[in-house]
């Protein structure tokens, strides 16, 4: 694997790889000194272009439990706001000597145009509406583990409720839950569904009503506020009645049903119920789970090959 | 440069291909006009065409040439000088300028520039309204008075169904021609390609082509109510070419272009989101590349106009959403055309020649059928040459060709215009 900018091009195999590295990943994790030397004088840049806190620290984390020297460069204090151009500035910090640059960017297909400019590992952290493969990573490492399927998701239903037009979690979720099996549905009105649906491995439900008693993994994704004047649903309130989850429908949920989350949740919004009472509720593992998955992501770009356990100590 | 007035310039040893058909002969070219065709002729100046088809020269309908305002993609010079190696003698020069072409100072500046570059006749655009803000009318009158003949506000459509509507009765009084660009905006707000089943995995927001299509119904509707003529610009969609047929079986005075990216290239290039391949309007599906094909094939689409907006290259490395629209095209034009569309030759030479010569009003001198007393405005191509298309070798200022690297087939050997040489061997002269 050369990057990481999408899950359809990590395979069925390389998503099998991945979650597994992920599992001594976390097993370094419930270390006392969680830390080993796999990645001692690699360099990894995070480059984020659009604020994100818990991905960044995420990534961030896992480099230096890693033992990798990690920069970060953020918008705010760039020569961006100076004019420089995107190109100039990859190839200005590639030249410092950089192994893998992790991207974060408001408009899709950024980590691509940046693996045109660097012979450094690139690893899509979210660009624009298209692709968060880390997300759907940990996502799929925590619906492996807390449903204990090692070997794939066959007969397991996930719904994704919500915002998929503008979702990046749901366009790297939904290729990342089919590969491994699962049957998905994509619960959301049309105007919240991208134009066209042809080719992916969905079906589509318009109601939360019509998923939320038979589903193993609801999905909830953030219904951002700022979408209100598009047009796009008339009101929150009308949202939540049709795709939040509310009381009412915790209480139809199975026993074995995992409630997911990417946050940063909406209360009141698609979250009409406090997480905390949703026996569930898996939302803190994901975070948890994040640092497993990119220090597998990290170590499979830029490890020598030797494997982890002769180097852990 | 030669001299018109002294000397002779003789094309020898290709075949005439115009409005006629083929025939096999020289043409003499003196004083700016051709003064004989026919067998083994002699002149002072031989420009060797065997093995080539001398045809009337090609006419764009559609290009940006950026200046004023934007020099640093293309200037009037440059963007002529791609023009004579794309074999075209003539070339309407689109209003988005900045400033625009709504004042006859601009027009005149522009055509100025063309005429002082010498390589190829600049028509300047007149804008339909101040600014292309799509809210007054611009000086139609005073524009058409210093020759514009054809107006649009290209970039964008006018949007209000009123003034257009008024804008076609104004034009219809002028005897000027009102060009579309077909978008309805509020349909395409931040768009970036062509919405379909690419942009949804994408994750980019899509241009419908919806937008397209109902304005070119409205369009049509306006000339039928009005009786003005309108012309649309670089269709792209399979309905608007279905709208546009049916417009022309009613008899209604409707024209239309398409450009060779349309009738080339799909939206699935755009998969490693490439600015290189963004455009407006967007590239599309394969059904609608079929349907641009058959409406050149059958009559329904007049002209191939190239649409040639030039974009420096630190432009087209920003992010895909960022990144502005538009495509080299006047250098690639013919070769697209004579490889892609398996049209006669004759007929591929009509929709580049004599029949948007005579949609910019300019079939007195332009497009016209090599005869004696004709205009001296020539293109000789090889047909069957073979040549790959390279960004470093065009000569536009700019470098935003999505054919980098395209196998292709058909290249401009000369080019004359108003009797001078302007694009010998395949170099430009001046």
């Amino acid at each position: 694997m050369k990057h990481l900018r999408s899950i359809d091009e990590l395979g069925v195999a390389g998503l099998h790889r991945l979650l597994d590295l992920s599992d001594h990943m976390a097993e370094i994790n419930r270390r006392p000194v969680p830390k080993v030397p796999a990645l001692r004088g690699k360099t990894v840049v995070s480059l984020f272009f659009e604020d994100s806190t818990r991905t960044r620290l995420s990534f961030e984390t896992a480099a230096k439990r890693l033992s990798a020297d990690t920069m970060t460069f953020s918008v705010s204090t760039s020569s961006v706001n100076k004019g420089e151009s995107l190109r100039d500035t990859i190839e200005t910090v590639a030249a410092m000597g950089v192994d893998a640059f992790v991207v974060r960017h408001k408009s899709s297909g950024v980590p691509w145009q940046i693996s045109r400019w660097t012979d450094a590992a690139v690893v899509n952290a979210g660009d624009g509406w298209h692709e968060h493969p880390t997300q759907a990573l940990l996502d799929c490492y925590t619906v492996r583990t807390a449903l204990n399927r090692p070997e794939g998701f066959d007969g397991l239903h996930i719904a994704i409720v919500g915002d998929i037009k503008h979702s990046r979690v749901a366009r790297s979720n939904v290729w990342a839950f089919a590969a491994l099996g699962a049957r998905v549905t994509l619960v959301a009105p049309h105007t919240l569904l991208p134009p066209s649906l042809e080719g992916w491995p969905v079906d589509v439900a318009h109601c939360i009503d019509d998923v939320v008693d038979r589903v193993d993994v609801l999905y909830m994704l953030r219904m951002q506020r700022e979408r209100m004047h598009e047009a796009l649903v008339p009101s929150l309130r009308e949202y939540t009645s049709r795709f939040g989850l509310t009381p009412a429908r915790a209480d139809r949920l199975q026993g074995h049903t995992l409630v997911m989350h990417p946050g940063p949740m909406n209360r009141g919004v698609e979250m009409a119920v406090d997480p905390a009472e949703l026996p569930g509720s898996v939302i803190t593992q994901q975070v948890t789970n994040g640092v497993s998955v990119r220090m597998a992501v990290l170590f499979d770009l830029l490890g020598s090959g030797s494997g982890l356990a002769g180097e852990a100590s | 440069m030669t001299d018109v007035n002294n000397t002779s310039v003789v094309i020898k040893g290709g075949t005439i291909l115009d409005q006629r058909g083929e025939q096999v002969g020289d043409v003499r070219i003196e004083g700016g006009v051709i003064t004989e065709v026919g067998p083994s002729l002699t002149g002072d100046r031989v420009l060797d065409a065997s093995g080539c088809m001398v045809s009337p020269g090609f006419v764009d309908l559609h290009v940006h040439l950026r200046e004023p305002g934007r020099e640093e993609a293309e200037t009037v010079e440059t963007g002529s000088r791609a023009a004579a190696l794309g074999g075209f003698t003539a070339v309407v020069a689109m209003p988005n300028t900045e400033p625009p072409h709504d004042s006859v100072a601009v027009v005149q500046m522009v055509r100025r520039l063309g005429e002082q570059a010498g390589l190829c006749e600049v028509l300047p655009s007149g804008c339909i309204t101040i600014g292309r803000a799509g809210e007054v009318l611009a000086p139609m009158a005073e524009l058409a008075a210093a020759g514009v003949h054809i107006f649009t506000d290209d970039g964008t459509g006018v949007q209000d169904p009123l003034l257009m509507r008024r804008a076609l009765e104004y034009a219809k009084s002028l005897g000027i021609l009102l060009a579309q660009h077909c978008e309805v905006s509020r349909l395409t707000e931040g768009a970036v390609m062509h919405e379909g089943g690419c942009c949804s995995r994408l994750g980019v927001p899509g241009w419908p082509s919806v937008a397209e299509e109902l304005m070119v119904f409205r369009d049509i509707e306006l000339s039928r109510l009005t009786g003005a003529p309108v012309h649309f610009l670089h269709l792209s969609t399979a309905k608007s070419v279905d709208l546009v047929r049916g417009a022309k079986a009613e008899g209604l005075l409707v024209t239309a272009e398409a450009a060779p990216h349309h009738f080339t290239l799909t939206d699935e290039l755009l998969s490693g989101f490439d600015p290189i391949f963004k455009v407006n309007p967007p590239l599309r599906e394969l059904t609608d590349v079929i349907a641009v094909r058959q409406g050149l094939a059958d009559g329904t689409i007049d002209a191939i106009a190239t649409d040639h907006a030039p974009h420096p290259p630190e432009l087209k490395e920003m992010p895909l959403d960022q990144a502005p629209p538009g495509m080299l095209g006047l250098e690639t034009s013919l070769a697209l055309s004579i490889s892609e569309l398996g049209l006669p030759l004759q007929q591929v030479v009509a929709l580049l020649s004599w029949k948007p010569a005579a949609i910019a009003g300019v079939a007195d001198r332009h497009g016209r059928a090599l005869e004696v007393g004709a205009p001296a405005n020539i293109t000789v191509f090889d047909p069957n040459l073979a040549w790959t298309v390279s960004s470093s070798g065009l000569a536009s200022k700019s470098r935003n060709t999505p054919y980098a690297g395209r196998s292709v087939r058909g290249k401009v050997r000369h080019t004359v215009f108003g009797g001078n040489p302007v694009v010998v061997d395949g170099q430009a002269q001046r």
